[in-house]
């Protein structure tokens, strides 16, 4: 394998000016101009707002990427990817350093740019081919194979704004994966289509790199798809590299940029407005005994919280609310009737819950302190935003690779009543 | 596999542009987007509607009718011994070329603001396609004037038949004084939208400062003649009668001022277009 150099980013950076720009209306330019040109303050200038207020959406970003490398790259919304992308994409200009690629590029940043919804599919094809450098006579050599990657012969010359979006999604790819290139830049494309359409474009993006050499540089948040195609990750985190190197740990870091990744936390008395009742804050929260959030296979989460008691309290409870990396609520863990407390008390309880139902990924909790009424009712006393675990490598006893449809928890307590043969059909 | 040719290839990305560097070898490449991108307007424009394709000429036949009752017939502004008709719709054809282009131009940015920012293409494509789009239109009202002449040329009318192997001259002449314009506007825009408001009435306002409703000879030796010299577009518009219908007056004089600007608009308009075309997307 030849290593040479497709991609040679050196110390790329971008630079935003803070606030409104660009909007502005020529009288308003005149006024700032003979305000300045006076020595007078400008009367467009927006109040505590510095001029020279700046943030770089890159921030000395340098890496290279080699011929047949399928690249992924993560990070955080606002972590400068979609910028990198432009800029390699040549959409904007970065404000220092250089790139340089030694190729033609197929950028993807959209599926089906510049698709017309009155044109028919294979009008489009050849719009979207032009747009994206092909000539004619090479859509022409194509067009049988991006139509039949496609999947969509059947209406392949009716206008496209009758797809639905699965079909104009494929057909989009069809052209930009057909496309003689020699780097392929794809932002988070694949979102659109059905599974088993997600599965043959990685395959193609696979064979791509493999077999014709071909460099793949692609951005998505599905850890999965990126696990597929990608051997190497970038991670982008505020405008900076922070990792360059293997797909797993590049995940590990993403994940563990998340909120907080530190194992303990100190709470500020500041509190959302909703919660009235003052008559307890919760302090610190930690994993006692850890020194990061990353928890294997059966391993149990055992969380030490912090409090100060500043009213009486009868029958304190606790629960702790479960989400997933992506904000869907899991679950609740409940922990009913802990102690009467006094006012002017510390106090600190530990919990511990089991992971051995859940799926590997990152998870968020919030602890909420609260009591009950008599007839049942929820007061809330205090709610905190709790630590973030990360789970990996769930028990082997899972037979299968998990996927992401099913959820994040194995549930259990299904079990089978009854198996046996009703009747034999004559097929034999 | 095909071997990867490093010095075809290769691009390098950086902050620094070079003013003089027109990247006009980048458009050739995409020389097939220009065609495209004009068929693509043609084609999709007159779906869902009734008329279609003949509002091309509908639209300019209209405007010369009204301009003959109001010029021709009210105010009594002579045609130089021309039918009406003819007079106003050779004007207003070559009119709607003029402003076509300038006006689609101003509109390049602003218009394709979602395909720029999604694909990289040499942009200078766009206004080409303008100019090939407003020339397809153009052809199609000129194929009106030539029935009408043939019309008049029955009725004892004669016309400089030769002179009209030279309007594709013309057409590029205007086509690019029109473009380098209209990308200079387009260029500012992104940053002064209200040069967008200028734009609409200001196009209307020039006509009445071109030789269009009125020929250049009604015009006596005062200041408002000279004035209406500068004017870029008159000497192509008295041109364009002159070669098609054969009446006209034309000086020296206003053809290389019209020229001198065409080049220096076009060649300034592409340098500040591929300028502002670096970074337009962080500011639109």
């Amino acid at each position: 394998m030849d290593r040479q150099i497709m991609i040679n980013a050196e110390h790329l950076k971008k630079r935003y000016r803070l606030g409104e720009i660009g909007s502005t209306t020529l009288q308003h330019e005149l006024q700032s101009w003979w305000a300045e040109k006076r020595g007078r303050e400008d009367p467009n200038q927006k109040i505590g707002n510095d001029r020279t207020g700046t943030f770089y959406a890159l921030d000395d970003v340098s890496f290279q990427v080699h011929r047949g490398e399928t690249v992924g790259l993560i990070g955080a919304n606002g972590a400068g990817k979609s910028t990198l992308l432009k800029i390699l994409c040549r959409i904007t200009a970065p404000t220092e350093g250089r790139a340089e690629l030694y190729g033609r590029i197929t950028s993807m940043l959209e599926i089906g740019t510049g698709f017309h919804g009155e044109m028919t599919g294979r009008e489009n094809i050849f719009m979207n081919g032009a747009i994206l450098g092909m000539k004619r006579s090479e859509i022409n050599d194509r067009l049988e194979e991006i139509i039949e990657f496609s999947e969509v012969r059947d209406f392949i010359d009716t206008p496209v704004k009758r797809y639905s979006s699965g079909m104009y999604t494929k057909l989009g790819f069809s052209v930009a994966a057909h496309l003689d290139s020699e780097i392929m830049i794809m932002d988070e494309v694949l979102a659109v289509g059905d599974a088993a359409f997600q599965n043959k474009c990685i395959a193609r993006m696979r064979t791509a790199a493999a077999e014709e050499g071909r460099t793949v540089l692609y951005v998505s948040h599905n850890m999965n798809q990126i696990r597929q195609l990608c051997r190497r990750c970038i991670v982008l985190g505020h405008g900076t590299l922070i990792y360059d190197g293997d797909t797993e740990h590049a995940i590990e870091h993403y994940l563990g940029q998340y909120r907080s990744d530190k194992p303990r936390k100190q709470y500020s008395p500041v509190r959302p407005v909703w919660l009235e009742d003052h008559s307890m804050r919760v302090q610190y929260a930690d994993y006692p005994l850890k020194d990061n959030v990353f928890f294997y296979g059966d391993e149990s989460v055992r969380v030490r919280i912090g409090f100060d008691v500043y009213a009486d309290i009868r029958n304190l409870c606790l629960r702790v609310e479960i989400r997933s990396a992506n904000e869907s609520r899991i679950g609740t863990y409940f922990f009913y009737d802990l102690c009467n407390c006094l006012a002017g008390e510390s106090k600190e309880i530990t919990v511990e819950w089991s992971l051995s139902a859940y799926t590997d990924g990152t998870f968020f909790a919030g602890y909420t302190f609260f009591t009950r009424s008599e007839n049942g009712v929820n007061h809330n006393l205090d709610y905190v935003e709790g630590l973030t675990f990360l789970h990996a490598e769930s028990t082997p006893s899972k037979k299968l690779a998990w996927e992401s449809n099913w959820g994040f928890l194995e549930l259990s307590g299904g079990r089978v009543i009854d198996l046996r043969t009703v009747e034999k059909h004559g097929a034999e | 596999m095909s071997q990867i040719n490093k010095t075809t290839y290769y691009t390098l990305i950086s902050p620094e542009h070079r003013l003089c560097d027109l990247k006009l070898k980048e458009v050739i490449t995409y020389r097939e987007l220009i065609v495209l991108f004009a068929s693509k307007e043609l084609r999709t424009r007159y779906k869902q509607t009734i008329l279609g394709p003949l509002w091309l000429i509908i639209a300019p036949l209209m405007t010369s009718i009204m301009h003959m009752i109001v010029f021709g017939t009210i105010a009594g502004i002579g045609t130089e011994g021309m039918p009406k008709i003819l007079f106003y719709l050779a004007g207003n054809s070559l009119w709607e070329f003029f402003s076509g282009v300038f006006t689609r131009c101003t509109q390049t940015f602003s218009g394709n603001a979602h395909l720029f920012g999604k694909v990289y293409f040499p942009r200078l494509t766009v206004p080409f396609s303008y100019i090939l789009l407003s020339s397809f239109e153009f052809s199609v009202q000129f194929l009106i004037i030539i029935a009408l002449c043939f019309w008049f040329s029955l009725h004892g009318f004669s016309f400089p038949y030769a002179g009209w192997l030279l309007i594709p001259l013309l057409l590029i002449w205007l086509g690019l004084l029109a473009m380098g314009l209209g990308i200079i506007v387009a260029s500012l825009t992104t940053k002064y939208r209200d040069l967008n408001v200028l734009v609409r009435f200001g196009v209307q306002l020039w006509m009445y400062a071109t030789p269009i409703v009125y020929p250049l000879s009604v015009l006596k030796e005062n200041s408002l003649r000279s004035w209406v010299l500068i004017n870029p577009v008159t000497a192509p518009a008295e041109l364009f009668r002159m070669w098609v219908l054969g009446v006209g007056s034309i000086s020296a004089s206003s053809v290389v001022v019209s020229l001198t600007l065409t080049v220096i608009s076009i060649l300034a308009g592409m340098m500040i277009f591929n300028r502002i075309e670096r970074s337009f997307m962080d500011t639109i």
